[in-house]
């Protein structure tokens, strides 16, 4: 009796299947973005033992400075921070006189006015626009956004069966491979792709065919001093680098933290293992 | 807290405290000497782990709103600066964070323990509907919690979920007002999330205490499924399953922290570390992992019953999908409790399971997504149709034509067998 109910089941169910399956076929699917998955990157921050190299992230720094703070604003991110264990390693007197070149409006003084003033390493990074508005007319109506958590803000879908994958092979970098296969990735549209007026075709993209950020890097657009080649993927991975750090600054202490964690627990566990074989011993169960 | 009570107080102030508060006996009884049936396995220290992740979250949550905002202006920055220049903030934070999705995971375990080894049946109908309450509490608490850090996803996902009200006939549009405190979620929305956030643990641990009392009321089941018959099928709470539950609740910390320190953000969302902005939709408005199953059953009803519209039907369906585990022990037929006695049961359990989880990534991808030929929102359908049949049809009927294996007289005599078989090998 159970065999001819199980078979019975599945007939329904294969008699379910196709005839919804005949409505499916009939409708037209929408575009996905992006159209291309980001390329993935080797990063130094990535996996157990992973930690930000801090030449990276000055150089990064140097590139968020020279080029994307021009129209993004880092809001989040205190000049202090760069002096911070785990970041980008500038000395205290490096980030106070980085921090005075940049004034801020402070105030209202004894006398009830507002004044200008040197930037201190406790102010945060200047914003390249007065408020969002300013920004968009600025940017053709779009509005650059801020780049302090970016860097986690952005990750493309794995979907199945990567994303089960990923639960036991960290893959916690999506945010920098992102944004780096973003900004190596403008290209001329292929044959027949029209893109909006004012924006620039990028297969890499999250929201759509293209984009109004013009491409912001080009070989040999900052001088590095450290004899690193100066080329536009290089920018782009250590722009990339930076930016993670600004969206995770204590990725470092956490990383070092959880070994000794970890291994901790592991110990511990050991141990409870036998334990509970002690006191079980000579009982039956 | 049942039976008699073997707790002999001998010290003065034991004495003293004894005859005026007899709490050590209370804790005595309840933690030391309660008969555990002695061939309990891993599935039922989840109880302690849930115990243990209810501690963990409320203190963390208490540290967390020490430093938190609860302004719509301020509290994505109050979230980043606990994150940035709170000590430690950023590990309470991601314990926090991860430890609601731990919860769920070890509450999932809990609930599927007692589907298959027939937990629900009488005589814990009431530990099984308390059970059911905490779960419906803990869903509550933890969808105000992920609004509150006010990112895109919080705010999208507060709007879509109180939107649900509006389905209801009448009452519905006012239901939805006094929700959220307005015609959109807003300022106050939050304030009240946060007020509410911070009620409804100890809503949970109040009901804990009262699935904890019927659970000494009625003795736990085990994997056999039988009645406990004498003291020989029993051990002392103490030290045996305590030895046990510790050793689980460690492997259990190690798992989270790999979570915790490894891959902090795996389990939520990116849209949510965008400021909320309700000008700008989210592309793909989804939930957290923990109700996409439910999300997918909500999806599934997009056709009108007679009367009903989609938007009621599906809220319906999605409520009735979490009401129906309380009506459980009346649904499900069969005498005998555990599924290892129960071959067609066997196979229905695991496909439900497997179907729990298929609803699960349903619920994650969009409705027109093609999954194997076939639109997400047919899967969906025939997903739910599967999960309201398990309750409502298969269970009842199995009860009436499956015939069990026979049962052990008692777990004694079950583990004396296992014990001789294993020793003649």
């Amino acid at each position: 009796m159970t065999a001819k109910m199980i078979r019975w089941a599945a007939a329904a169910l294969a008699a379910g299947i196709a005839l919804t399956t005949t409505v499916a076929s009939a409708e037209e699917k929408a575009q996905e973005f992006p159209l291309l998955k980001p390329t993935r990157q080797e990063w130094s921050f990535a996996g157990i033992f992973g930690r930000y190299d801090q030449a990276q992230l000055q150089r990064g720094y140097q590139v968020y400075k020279d080029v994307c703070s021009s129209c993004h604003s880092m809001k989040l991110v205190k000049f202090r921070n760069l002096a911070d264990e785990g970041g980008p390693g500038f000395s205290e007197d490096a980030v106070k006189v980085l921090a005075a070149t940049y004034a801020i409006e402070d105030g209202p003084n004894d006398v009830g006015e507002m004044f200008e003033r040197p930037r201190l390493p406790s102010d945060p990074f200047p914003s390249p626009f007065a408020n969002d508005n300013a920004a968009r007319a600025a940017n053709g109506g779009a509005l650059p956004p801020d780049m302090s958590l970016l860097a986690k803000a952005r990750a493309v879908h794995r979907g199945f069966p990567w994303f089960v994958f990923d639960m036991f092979w960290p893959y916690q970098e999506q945010g920098p491979d992102y944004i780096a296969s973003l900004l190596t990735g403008y290209q001329d549209p292929p044959e027949g792709v029209e893109v909006p007026e004012g924006t620039y075709y990028n297969p890499h993209f999250i929201n759509g065919i293209s984009l109004r950020m013009p491409p912001p890097l080009d070989d040999d657009l900052v001088e590095y001093s450290d004899g690193t080649p100066q080329t536009k993927e290089q920018y782009a991975q250590d722009v990339s680098a930076f930016l993670m750090w600004a969206a995770e600054p204590h990725l470092d202490a956490r990383k070092e933290l959880g070994l000794k964690v970890m291994l901790y627990l592991i110990i511990f566990a050991g141990i409870l293992y036998f334990v509970k074989r002690q006191v079980w011993r000579g009982v039956p169960h | 807290m049942s039976g008699h009570s073997t707790y002999v107080p001998r010290t003065a102030i034991g004495k003293w405290f004894e005859a005026r508060l007899p709490i050590v006996r209370l804790l005595h009884d309840t933690a030391v000497s309660y008969p555990t049936p002695r061939n309990l396995n891993a599935l039922w220290t989840f109880g302690g782990i849930l115990a243990m992740m209810l501690v963990v979250q409320i203190v963390t949550g208490i540290v967390l709103a020490m430093h938190y905002a609860a302004e719509s202006h301020v509290a994505f920055r109050s979230v980043e600066s606990i994150m940035r220049d709170v000590n430690w903030g950023w590990l309470i934070r991601y314990l926090h964070a991860n430890g609601a999705s731990m919860f769920f995971i070890a509450v999932y375990i809990h609930i599927f323990r007692g589907l298959y080894y027939g937990s629900y049946k009488a005589p814990r109908e009431i530990l099984w509907i308390l059970g059911v309450i905490i779960y419906l509490l803990m869903m509550a608490a933890a969808f105000m919690g992920y609004v509150l850090p006010w990112g895109q996803m919080s705010f999208w996902g507060a709007t879509v979920i109180t939107n649900f009200f509006t389905a209801l006939p009448i009452v519905g549009q006012p239901i939805q007002t006094l929700l959220i405190g307005g015609f959109s979620v807003d300022n106050a929305t939050l304030n009240r999330f946060f007020s509410l956030h911070y009620l409804l643990p100890f809503l949970i641990a109040g009901v804990v205490v009262l699935h904890v009392w019927a659970l000494h009321v009625v003795g736990q089941n085990n994997p056999l499924g039988i009645d406990v018959k004498s003291e020989k099928d029993t051990v002392p709470f103490t030290p045996f399953a305590t030895s046990k539950d510790v050793m689980w609740i460690v492997l259990f910390m190690i798992f989270y922290g790999w979570f915790v320190f490894y891959q902090p953000n795996f389990l939520g969302h990116p849209d949510n570390y965008i400021e909320a902005n309700p000008l700008a939709t989210p592309a793909h408005i989804v939930p957290e992992w923990y109700f996409l199953p439910f999300y997918a059953i909500l999806r599934a009803i997009d056709f009108n019953i007679g009367p009903i519209d989609s938007k009621l039907g599906g809220v319906l369906a999605m409520f009735g999908a979490i009401a129906v585990l309380a009506f459980l022990p009346w649904l499900d037929t069969s005498k005998v409790r555990s599924g290892r006695f129960r071959p067609i049961f066997k196979v229905a359990f695991w496909v439900f399971g497997v179907n729990a989880l298929f609803l699960g990534y349903l619920g994650s991808v969009k409705t027109d997504d093609i999954i194997g030929g076939m639109q997400a929102v047919s899967w969906a359908k025939l997903s739910t149709l599967y999960y309201f049949a398990y309750f409502l049809v298969i269970l009842p009927v199995l009860g009436y034509i499956e015939k069990p294996k026979p049962l052990p007289v008692s777990i004694n005599d079950a583990i004396l067998a296992k014990s001789a078989a294993s020793s003649a090998h």
